[in-house]
C-alpha cells in the first residue's frame, strides 16, 4: 500500500494500521456524537407526529383544486415550470462554459480548463437558497427569482457533466472535416456537436428531474412554487394541508422521474 | 439511379424539429404561466451587483463565530449519515430481488424507498423542525432519512450485481438466510458500500450547511441571521467557509475512495 | 509509365518531423509523386508511414522542409488558402472518422465543405447538384439504398466505402489514405481498393495509399515506397518490384536479399 516507506517501518505499519483506522474512527465518532449540542426534544414531538400522519392519512382535498390560482394543482404547475425554464436556461448558460473547462488534451494540465473547472466546483457549491435570496434581491420574490436561482446553481453540475462528454468524443471525425478543406466552425457543427448534442439532452433531462425537487423548496425561502404554501402549511399547524401537498409533491417527482427515464433511454 | 423512399419522418426530420418545437412550446407557455419578466433582471441588476458587491468585501472579524457551528455541520452530517447507513443495510436486503424472492415484497418496499427520495432535504427539514423543535436534532433526523433513501437504493442494486454462487451453496447446506446475509453478501460488497457512504456523506456535508436555514441546527442558522440582517459581509464569510469545507470533503472522500478500489 | 515532363503534384522537399516529446518521425524526406500515379507506402509499424500521410495534408505540422501540392507550399499555407489547398487533398482513414450520428448523406456531403461559405453549409443549404453528386458517389459505391441511414447501423465496410464515396464528392487531385483496409476483410478490403483504384485510373486521381498487406500493395500499385525508422529506403515502380525486395523492406535489414 505504501511502496515508498522503508522496509522495516512498512512492517510496523502494516501491522498497526487497522488499529490506526479504527482508532481514527473511533475519536471521530466519539467527537461527532458527544461533541454535538443537542437541545432537548420538544416535548410535543409525539403528539406533532401523530398529527402529521394523521394529516397524510387525512389530507385536505379540497385544497387540490380551487380554481382561485392558489391551488395545489396550480402550484405543482408552478413548480415544474420554474424547474423547466431553470434547466432551459442552464443547459443553454452551461455549453459555452462546458468548452472552456473540458480539456482538450487528456492526462495534460491547461490553466484555462483547469480555472473552468474550479469556477464550476465554487457554483456547485454556492448554496442554492442563498443564491434564490439573492436574486430575491433583484426581481423580488416569486417564481422569477427561482428560475434564476435555478438556471445559474444548476451550470455547477450541467457544465461539469458536459464537459465530460466534449472530453469523451472522438477526435477522428473532427480531423475528417479539417481534411476536407473546412474551418474551425465547421468542425463544430458536422463533427462535435452531431457527438455531444445526445448526452446534452440526456444530462439536461437528469438535470431537470433534480431541479423538480430543488423547485419544491425554493419557495421556503420565498421564490415561487409548492414550497411556499408547504411552509405556511407547517407554521400555522394545518395538518391536513401538509398532508395533501406532501402527496402532491411525491405524485409529480415521480411520475417526472418516469417520464424523464423513458425519454432518456429514447435518446439512448 | 433510384433513390430509396424516404419516410416522412426523416424527410422532414421530424424528430428533431418536433422535439424543438415542443420544447418551445413548453418553454413559451412555462414563461406565459410564471409570467416571466425578464426587464426586471436588467432594471434591477444594479441592486444584484450593489449586494454582490458588498459580498465582495467579507467580515473577516466573524470568521471565529463560524467554527463551531461549522463543526456542527459535519456531526450532523456525520451522524445522519451512519444512521441513515445504519437502517439502509437491513432494507436494502428486503429489497434485493436475489435475497428476499417474494416480488410482492420486494415490490412494496421499493415503492415506499421510492416515495422516501422524492422528499427533497429542506422540506424534510421544516416537518422535522415542527416536530422536534429548532436545533440538530432536526438536522439529524433529516439527514438520516435523507440519506436512508439515497444509500438503500444503492446498496439494493449492489446487492443485486453480486456473484449467486456462494448465495445459493449457503442455501444448499441447509443454512439460514442470516447465515447467507452474513457469509456470502457483505464481504462480496462491504468495500462498494463503504464507498457509496462516503459518497453519501459528500452529499450530506452540502445538504447540511442549508438545513439550518430553517432550523434545523449548524452553518445554516448563521446564514439565515446574516442574511435576514442584510449583513451580507458575514454572509460572505459563511459561504467561504461552506465552500472550503465543502470542497476539502469532497476532495478527501474522493481520495479515500479512490483508494478503496 | 510515368512521364518525365510532368510536373510533380506532390513535391516533399526535405521534410522532417520531430514530435514534442523528442520522438523522431520523419527525417529528411524527399518525394515527388506525379499526377496519376498509385502509390502504396509500406514498412514496419512505427516507420512513419502515417505520420509521412498527414504532413501532406498538414494534419501534423512538420519541423523542417516543405510540402508543396500541385506546386503550392501547404506547410506555409494558412488560414483560407490552407483550406483551399486541403480540399485538393482528400484523405480516408484507418478507423473510417465518419460521423456515427449523422446519416450517411450528411457525411457524404461534408466532402463538399470546403466549396461553402460557412453559413450556408451550417444551415446544411447544400446545392441540389452537389446532393446529385453525392448520391452518385454512393451509387458507384454502392450504397445509394443507405443513403438516408445513420452510419452507427453501417457495418465497418460500409463505413469505409462511405468515407471513399466523401473523396469522391470532394473533387480532389490527391486521394490519401492511410490503412483504409486495415479494419476490413479481405473481400471488403478488395472493395474499398478497387474504389481507390477507379478513381485513380477513371477519374485520374492521384493516390497514395499505407497498406500493410503486401499482396494488395502489388496488385494496386503502379509504385512501391519502403520506410524504415522515418526513412526512405525503397522507391520503384511495379514492375522493378521483387518480392525479395519487399520482404527486405519489412526485414529491417539492409542486406538486400538476405532471406532468400
Ligand atoms: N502523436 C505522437 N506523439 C509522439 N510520437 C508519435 C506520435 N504519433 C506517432 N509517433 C511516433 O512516431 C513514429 C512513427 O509513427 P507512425 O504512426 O507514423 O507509424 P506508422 O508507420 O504509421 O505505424 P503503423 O503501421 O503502426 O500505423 C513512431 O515511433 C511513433 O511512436
Ligand atoms: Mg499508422
Amino acid at each position: 500500500m505504501m511502496g515508498s516507506i522503508q522496509h522495516r517501518s512498512a512492517g510496523v505499519w502494516h501491522r498497526t494500521r487497522s488499529w490506526f483506522w479504527g482508532l481514527l474512527i473511533v475519536i471521530v465518532y466519539v467527537w461527532g456524537i458527544f461533541g454535538i449540542n443537542f437541545s432537548k426534544i420538544q416535548s410535543s414531538a409525539g403528539a406533532v407526529t401523530k398529527a402529521v400522519l394523521m394529516g397524510i392519512i387525512h389530507p385536505d382535498w379540497h385544497y387540490v383544486y380551487q380554481g382561485n390560482g392558489e391551488d395545489l394543482v396550480s402550484v405543482m404547475l408552478q413548480t415544474l415550470a420554474i424547474a423547466f425554464v431553470g434547466t432551459i436556461i442552464s443547459a443553454r448558460i452551461s455549453i459555452p462554459f462546458a468548452f472552456w473547462a473540458a480539456k482538450r488534451r487528456r492526462h495534460h494540465f491547461s490553466v484555462l480548463s483547469t480555472s473552468g473547472r474550479i469556477v464550476l466546483a465554487v457554483v456547485r457549491t454556492f448554496p442554492e437558497i442563498v443564491l434564490a435570496i439573492m436574486f430575491i434581491k433583484a426581481v423580488g420574490p416569486g417564481a422569477f427569482a427561482g428560475v434564476l436561482a435555478l438556471g445559474v446553481h444548476s451550470v455547477g453540475m450541467l457544465g461539469k457533466l458536459f464537459a465530460e462528454s466534449i472530453e469523451a468524443i472522438d477526435a477522428g471525425p473532427g480531423e475528417s472535416i479539417l481534411s476536407v478543406g473546412g474551418n474551425a466552425v465547421n468542425g463544430l457543427v458536422f463533427a462535435t456537436l452531431p457527438q455531444v448534442l445526445p448526452a446534452f439532452a440526456s444530462y439536461s433531462l437528469y438535470r431537470f428531474e433534480i431541479s423538480v425537487r430543488s423547485a419544491t423548496i425554493l419557495g421556503m425561502v420565498g421564490a415561487g412554487g409548492v414550497g411556499t404554501p408547504l411552509l405556511f402549511a407547517i407554521q400555522t399547524r394545518s395538518w391536513n394541508r401538509v398532508g395533501i401537498i406532501l402527496i402532491g409533491i411525491i405524485i409529480t417527482v415521480t411520475i417526472i422521474d418516469y417520464l424523464s427515464g423513458w425519454l432518456r433511454k429514447q435518446l439512448g | 439511379m433510384k433513390l430509396p423512399k424516404q419516410t416522412i419522418v426523416q424527410r422532414f426530420h421530424i424528430r428533431f424539429f418536433g422535439s424543438l418545437i415542443i420544447l418551445l412550446g413548453l418553454l413559451i407557455a412555462s414563461n406565459n404561466f410564471l409570467k416571466l419578466d425578464f426587464s426586471a433582471l436588467v432594471q434591477n441588476f444594479d441592486q444584484f451587483l450593489a449586494l454582490f458587491k458588498e459580498m465582495m468585501h467579507p467580515d473577516w472579524k466573524s470568521a471565529p463565530f463560524v467554527v463551531q457551528p461549522m463543526l456542527e455541520t459535519i456531526q450532523m452530517a456525520l451522524i445522519g449519515t451512519t444512521l441513515g447507513t445504519l437502517l439502509a443495510i437491513p432494507a436494502a436486503i428486503v429489497a434485493a430481488r436475489n435475497v428476499v424472492t417474494n416480488k410482492w415484497i420486494t415490490g412494496f418496499v421499493r415503492i415506499i424507498f421510492n416515495m422516501i427520495r422524492t422528499l427533497p432535504d429542506l422540506l424534510l427539514a421544516a416537518l422535522f423542525v415542527a416536530i422536534v423543535g429548532i436545533g440538530p436534532y432536526a438536522g439529524v433526523l433529516t439527514l438520516t432519512i435523507f440519506s436512508f433513501g439515497m444509500i438503500t437504493k444503492l446498496f439494493y442494486e449492489c446487492i443485486e450485481t453480486i456473484d449467486n454462487g456462494p448465495l445459493e451453496a449457503i442455501l444448499a447446506t441447509g443454512g439460514k438466510r442470516s447465515a447467507m446475509v452474513m457469509f456470502a453478501i457483505l464481504p462480496q460488497v462491504s468495500s462498494r458500500f463503504i464507498s457509496y457512504i462516503l459518497y453519501t456523506f459528500e452529499i450530506n456535508v452540502r445538504a447540511s450547511t442549508v438545513l439550518g436555514y430553517l432550523g434545523a441546527g449548524g452553518i445554516g442558522q448563521q446564514l439565515q441571521t446574516s442574511l435576514s440582517q442584510f449583513r451580507y459581509d458575514q454572509t460572505a464569510v459563511i459561504i467561504l467557509a461552506i465552500l472550503i469545507v465543502v470542497l476539502a470533503i469532497d476532495g478527501l472522500s474522493n481520495f479515500a475512495r479512490e483508494r478503496l478500489q | 509509365m510515368t512521364k518525365p515532363e510532368l510536373k510533380p503534384v506532390i513535391d516533399v522537399q526535405h521534410v522532417s518531423k520531430i514530435y514534442d516529446n523528442g520522438t523522431s518521425g520523419l527525417s529528411d524526406i524527399n518525394l515527388q509523386v506525379k499526377p496519376g500515379e498509385f502509390v502504396v507506402i509500406v514498412g514496419l509499424s512505427g516507420a512513419g508511414k502515417s505520420t509521412l500521410m498527414r504532413s501532406l495534408n498538414r494534419l501534423h505540422q512538420v519541423t523542417e522542409g516543405h510540402v508543396l501540392i500541385d506546386g503550392r507550399s501547404i506547410t506555409e499555407a494558412k488560414g483560407r488558402n490552407l483550406r483551399q489547398l486541403r480540399r485538393d487533398v482528400a484523405m480516408i482513414f484507418q478507423n473510417f472518422n465518419l460521423v456515427k450520428q449523422s446519416t450517411v448523406l450528411r457525411n457524404v456531403l461534408a466532402g463538399r465543405l470546403g466549396y461553402y461559405p460557412t453559413w450556408q453549409s451550417s444551415l446544411g443549404l447544400f446545392k441540389e447538384a452537389d446532393k446529385q453528386r453525392a448520391y452518385k458517389a454512393l451509387e458507384r459505391v454502392n450504397l445509394l439504398d443507405k443513403v438516408y441511414q445513420r452510419v452507427d447501423q453501417l457495418s465497418g465496410g460500409q463505413q469505409q466505402r462511405v468515407a471513399v464515396a466523401r473523396a469522391f464528392v470532394q473533387d480532389p487531385k490527391i486521394v490519401l489514405a492511410d490503412e483504409p483496409t486495415a479494419s476490413l476483410d479481405p473481400k471488403t478490403a478488395h472493395l474499398v481498393m478497387n474504389d481507390l483504384k477507379s478513381m485513380n485510373q477513371e477519374l485520374g486521381k492521384t493516390v497514395v495509399a499505407n497498406l500493410h498487406s503486401v499482396a494488395l500493395a502489388k496488385e494496386y500499385a503502379t509504385r512501391i515506397i519502403g520506410l524504415r525508422a522515418g526513412r526512405i529506403v525503397y522507391d520503384e515502380s511495379i514492375q522493378n518490384v521483387t518480392d525479395a525486395d519487399l520482404a527486405d523492406i519489412y526485414n529491417g535489414d539492409s542486406s538486400v536479399g538476405e532471406r532468400q
